[in-house]
């Protein structure tokens, strides 16, 4: 068993890292007050190879491991779990197409995302499904040469910047899950409504939108795999995503600790620093603790993923655990600033804020709950 | 034409420094080690170069020991085509390092046009790397440049002086420039570029290997100690306009007697 990281993963890591610190940690706080979409800093991430780490060298990808891509979003995330939340997008997005496309489409859809700058959405959740997935009411009809889309989703992130969606629908709502099928749409088919930037706690810089299909006239060759083929490939690319969505948490948790560390050193209060005292110390020792443990799943579930070997229930784990300790290490963070610590002239209040949606996209930590009971009692 | 940078692997500026035991040097064990900032100027600047004359190649050289994350890997993955590393302890002094950089340069069979350096590395702050390799190779050398011109066979260089003003030099080549902040804003190794880094030649020499050994050196560190704690500032309160004649009094009487520094 060796723990430690490849030399070359190592180089990765301080690459990502000094994008974070130089490029988007000056920069978060801006962003995060009025909303906006990070498009240089998401174009620039994309120029240095940071962006859509889940396409394979044969489509013209660097050809990254699941590991690798852990460890990219954690540094990229502790440059903001906002703007990471964007980046994240494209590679949730493109998940699908990797996993359910053939040769033809992953041609023809992945890599023109490496010849240039582009964004993409995965369109799952609608405004009256979101844990219950197998629920989903947009209908996928068989239009003769074409499929005809129509129905709504909600929260879909990069929605109102994107150049292509992955839409998941129902062929037949009677067959439950086994209706399910994925269509790639271009957004600008007509008949698509992408409705208003919701104005959110967090992660304010990512755009979340809902969209609109109204009679949209999807292309045959753009089904991924055959029809109700689409629980399948949305199961298995939640089983890839939720590794990077929990190294996200974890990128986020590293940032509040190190903050924390800091200013525990250098304020002070009853004459010595706040480190000296021990209610502070447990805090980050706690910390240092969750994020350890937190980093391990998360490296183990990606490593599976790598393996080919199945890592939904260790992914469950990885997804909830991190998210749930970057909550509370990022709510630690606050009470060890303390009044400045709700300011938001300090940066801890927005991590805190990041911290929760955390818990409650990818699969809310209730839902991880489910997934890992139904493994360990199969 | 061949473009040299010396590039040196310093602490992380946010590095908390520590003194080994027996004050010969600084605990080197939980370093996060930096390419030298002043460095990525160089880099940055012989890519520069490369970009108008393509058929330019640069070659990274470093002196120091080896560690865990390269920094010649970096300048490699931004676009230069090559490296060396002389393997050193990290306490070298400045002619040392000078005279190993030297002949790791030679060792490469290529005549040099023009080599470039950070002005200083942020870790011994000696500024004398650059001036020293000039000599030794009987070039000439400008320090503390801010802007760089090609001017056919020389380069025309602006080299910053107190007061902000700015000396403009004609410099024919070959010749040893060393950088600083301002001079160009260096790019990002990507990570295809990093990819593409580790299928670059890398060579490895010893000391000996380039002709050094501690008889060269010229200064031997006696001991590294850390500075004394600075103690808590003084506030006086001059609110009161009938107090403040009192105040100052007390201020200049401190600053004669306490701080000496009137």
């Amino acid at each position: 068993m060796d723990f430690s990281l490849s030399a070359e993963q190592r180089e990765i890591r301080e690459l990502a890292l000094k994008f974070a610190k130089n490029e988007m940690i000056p920069h978060a706080q801006e962003y995060d007050e009025h909303g906006k979409f990070p498009t240089e800093i998401f174009k620039k991430a994309w120029e240095l190879g940071l962006i859509n780490a889940c396409i394979p060298a044969e489509y013209g990808g660097a050809g990254f491991s699941a590991i690798d891509g852990v460890i990219i979003g954690e540094a990229l995330a502790y440059g903001c779990m906002g703007m990471n939340t964007s980046f994240m997008a494209n590679d949730l997005a493109l998940l699908p197409i990797v996993i359910g496309g053939s040769d033809e489409q992953k041609k023809r859809f992945l890599t023109p995302f490496t010849q240039e700058f582009k964004i993409a959405s995965f369109c799952l959740t609608e405004p009256g499904n979101g844990s219950d997935a197998g629920g989903i009411k947009t209908q996928i009809k068989d239009g003769g040469d074409h499929w005809i889309v129509n129905g709504e989703k909600m929260w879909i992130t990069n929605a109102g910047y994107a150049d292509l969606f992955v839409v998941y629908g129902t062929i037949d709502p009677n067959l439950k899950h086994k209706g399910i099928s994925a269509v790639v749409v271009d957004p600008k088919t007509p008949g698509i409504e992408i409705g208003k930037k919701e104005d959110k706690m967090g992660h304010r810089s990512s755009d979340t939108r809902g969209i609109r299909f109204n009679n949209v006239k999807v292309p045959k060759e753009n089904m991924l795999g055959k029809p109700g083929d689409g629980w399948n490939i949305a199961m298995s690319t939640l089983d890839h995503s939720r590794p990077l969505v929990a190294s996200s948490a974890l990128g986020g948790a590293q940032r509040a600790m190190d903050l924390s560390v800091h200013y525990a050193k250098e304020r002070n209060q009853f004459g010595v620093p706040l480190a000296k005292h021990q209610a502070i110390q447990f805090m980050i020792a706690e910390m240092g603790m969750k994020i350890e443990a937190a980093r391990l799943l998360v490296y183990k579930s990606a490593w599976l993923c790598d393996q080919g070997i199945r890592n939904t229930e260790i992914a469950s784990y990885a997804k909830a655990f991190a998210s749930d300790s970057c909550m509370q290490i990022t709510t630690d963070a606050v009470q060890i600033y303390g009044g400045y610590g709700y300011s938001k002239e300090y940066p801890v209040e927005k991590l805190m804020r990041d911290a929760k949606l955390i818990q409650i996209y990818e699969g809310t930590s209730q839902i991880q709950r489910l997934v890992m009971a139904r493994e360990i009692l199969k | 034409m061949n473009i040299f940078v010396c590039v040196k692997q310093v602490p992380d500026t946010e590095t908390k420094i520590t003194p080994t035991g027996d004050g010969s040097f600084i605990e080197t064990a939980s370093i996060k080690w930096i390419m030298n900032p002043y460095d990525e100027f160089a880099v940055e600047q012989a890519l520069l170069i490369k970009q108008a004359n393509p058929a330019a190649n640069v070659t990274v050289v470093r002196v120091g020991s080896k560690k865990d994350t390269e920094a010649l890997i970096p300048a490699l993955a931004m676009g230069a085509d090559e490296a060396a590393l002389v393997e050193a302890g990290d306490n070298l002094d400045s002619y040392s390092i000078a005279k190993a950089l030297k002949g790791a340069i030679e060792k490469t069979g290529k005549k040099p046009d023009i080599i470039l350096a950070g002005k200083q590395a942020i870790d011994d702050d000696c500024l004398q790397v650059p001036q020293i390799l000039a000599e030794m190779l009987g070039l000439p050398s400008v320090s503390v440049i801010v802007g760089f011109e090609m001017n056919g066979a020389a380069v025309k260089v602006k080299r910053e002086v107190e007061g902000g003003a700015l000396e403009v030099y004609e410099v024919s080549t070959p010749v040893v420039l060393a950088c600083n902040k301002g001079l160009n804003t260096p790019r990002y190794p990507s990570l295809p570029g990093l990819m593409k880094a580790k299928k670059k030649p890398m060579a490895t020499y010893s000391l000996s290997d380039v002709g050094v050994s501690e008889a060269d050196r010229r200064v031997k560190y006696s001991g590294f100690r850390l500075p004394p704690e600075k103690p808590a500032g003084k506030k006086f309160d001059a609110t009161d306009a009938a107090k403040q004649k009192d105040v100052v009094g007390q201020v200049v009487g401190l600053l004669r007697t306490e701080a000496k520094v009137i």
